[in-house]
């Protein structure tokens, strides 16, 4: 039994995919890297010095055992942890070439750029529409018409539009778990952000709601960098290209998912995987 | 020697029951009680507003909204300026009091949380919560009547606008509090400036929260008397200006209620009816609103 320190001293340096097989695109562009980040809640370290390469348009998956911090490394890349004052993050967190972290990069901007749908679909009070207007209005000057445009582009892209096109002006709260959980994943699409996190989007509505958001996942990678954090490792298998497996706020691993689930090099990550644990 | 059971053997044998008997004793016990003290509460209520209203509606009638008072024995006399001047305060207290505290409510919801400043702002709030109502009449005099040199309108709308300010201080922070994190950080994911969120977002669906809140406020101010008493005194005339004494229902009641005579008594006693008739309206709108706006949204 290999112990965690000795096994971490191995890991030590960057996480980047391990592609051991024929990749679709050998020149994969880094999206957002991370370096020697640390989280801490209060005094609780969390995150421990996790480096990690995220690629352009592709989907990389974190899984790992509930609290191992995989929803709370996520949250630092737009930097949501920063509503809470307890909460902080060392280290850093490179996006075309700028540290995010930095006090210097403002929070608005950056969370245009990186947008984040929740666990618990969150519409807000007002209507389907104004939802979706919402960031549109916040981020965009924009025109009468071409707001009612980008709205329904938006609702499509989320393949939401033929359910509620006819009800725009009802409460987007009355729609059902999954329909609420695509109206959110219209309304962070709608402001074109380059990045979108996924914090276990799919936990809390059923498994036909799911397989849609699934599919959307697949063609929004086309535009869009998409990070998820899952707890279903049948999820991450089907959906992502990466996956990186988080075990008490370390990154034991991380590669293409097919090499991960099938062939993975650490003995936790095969514990893991095999429902040995977690 | 004989080997000692393991835990898991031990609990293996059948546990004893508790008596039921004594269990559905004490389920009785404490449901008797309980309706009492419920029965209680609603007789003195209903026996309240039996005796205001049997005692009251007989002095209502058009001179009463509309006269000025008379000399006892003097027919055709009313409160209209009275009913006017409880009006105008209780709106300038609402003017003054609900903003400010609203304001100092977010920042204790939202920008403040877990600062030492909220601490202690959330501290004095409790605290001037339960300050009795006159100490801040005498405050109030001595802020404002005593420099002055007169009773007025406006001290009598400051009073009542302290004493509504905590309240809507604690009300708005614990609305704001009741609205989950998860949609302040939606809203802040999509690159919303926070106080956008607070404002769109976060008030929006507290808002039904906060206007009940905030009509109970207005409601339980329109009722004070002891404040008014060293602010806005009473008066027997029409209003010429807000910088001189000011007629107003409680201290009408409070004033005729002791007077000799039964005219006047009967007069506070209409005076009592009114306000408590308003209070209930308030209450009765604040619920409708809760209820109306929440089936609107199911």
């Amino acid at each position: 039994m290999v112990t965690d320190e000795k096994l971490y001293s191995v890991l030590d340096g960057i996480q980047r995919p391990e592609i051991r097989q024929n990749s679709d695109s050998p020149s994969d562009e880094i999206e957002i890297a991370t370096r020697g980040l640390n989280f801490f809640y209060g005094r609780q370290q969390a995150l421990f010095d996790n480096n990690i390469d995220i690629l352009r348009n592709r989907i990389t998956a974190i899984i790992g055992p509930s609290g191992c911090g995989k929803s709370t490394h996520i949250r630092t890349y737009n930097r949501m942890h920063e509503l809470y004052r307890d909460q902080h993050a060392t280290g850093e967190i490179i996006m075309g070439g700028v540290n995010i972290l930095s006090t210097e990069v403002d929070t608005i901007d950056l969370r245009r750029r990186i947008g984040m749908i929740f666990q618990k679909p969150s519409p807000f009070p007002m209507s389907i529409f104004d939802n979706v207007a919402y960031g549109l209005r916040v981020n965009y000057r924009l025109k009468g018409g071409e707001l009612a445009e980008r709205v329904e582009q938006a609702l499509q892209r989320a393949a939401l539009w033929n359910e509620v096109k006819d009800k725009l002006e009802e409460p987007g709260t009355a729609l059902s778990g999954g329909q609420q959980q695509r109206l959110c994943i219209a309304r962070s699409i709608a402001i074109e952000p380059e990045v979108l996190l996924m914090d276990e989007p799919a936990s809390a509505i059923d498994p036909i709601a799911t397989a849609k958001i699934e599919d959307l996942m697949f063609e929004l990678k086309k535009n869009y960098t998409i990070v998820i954090v899952t707890h279903s490792m049948q999820q991450a298998a089907r959906v992502s290209d990466y996956t990186a497996f988080f075990l008490n706020g370390h990154i034991v691993e991380y590669g293409v998912t097919k090499n991960l689930f099938t062939n993975p090099r650490m003995k936790q990550t095969q514990d893991y995987i095999t429902g040995r644990f977690g | 020697m004989e080997p000692q059971p393991t835990n898991v053997e031990r609990l293996t044998k059948v546990m004893e029951l508790q008596p039921l008997g004594k269990r559905h004793l004490f389920n009785n016990i404490v449901k008797v009680v309980s309706s009492l003290g419920a029965a209680l509460g609603l007789a003195a209520l209903l026996w309240i507003l039996f005796t205001v209203i049997h005692k009251g509606v007989g002095a209502l009638n058009w001179n009463f909204f509309t006269a000025l008072p008379t000399p006892p024995g003097i027919e055709g006399g009313g409160l209209g300026s009275a009913i006017l001047g409880t009006l105008i305060m209780t709106a300038l207290a609402a003017v003054i009091g609900i903003p400010l505290g609203m304001l100092a409510g977010i920042y204790l919801a939202e920008f403040g949380r877990g600062t030492k400043v909220a601490t202690a702002v959330r501290f004095v709030t409790n605290i001037l919560i339960g300050v009795p109502s006159i100490i801040i009449g005498v405050f109030v005099y001595t802020l404002v009547v005593a420099p002055s040199h007169t009773f007025s309108g406006y001290a009598g709308a400051i009073a009542l606008a302290v004493i509504m300010l905590p309240v809507v201080v604690r009300t708005t922070e614990d609305m704001l509090s009741l609205v989950p994190n998860a949609l302040r950080e939606a809203g802040l994911a999509l690159g919303t400036p926070h106080w956008r969120v607070i404002l769109n977002i976060v008030f929006r669906a507290a808002r039904n929260g906060l206007l009940t809140g905030v009509l109970l406020a207005v409601a339980r101010v329109s009722g004070e008397t002891a404040p008014l008493l060293f602010t806005a005194l009473n008066s027997n005339y029409w209003l010429h200006s807000l910088h001189e004494p000011l007629a107003n229902l409680t201290v009408t009641i409070f004033s005729f209620a002791m007077s000799p005579y039964a005219d006047w008594k009967s007069m506070a006693w209409g005076a009592s009816l009114l306000i408590t008739a308003s209070v209930l309206v308030l209450t009765i709108i604040a619920r409708l609103v809760v209820r109306g706006r929440s089936k609107a949204r199911s």
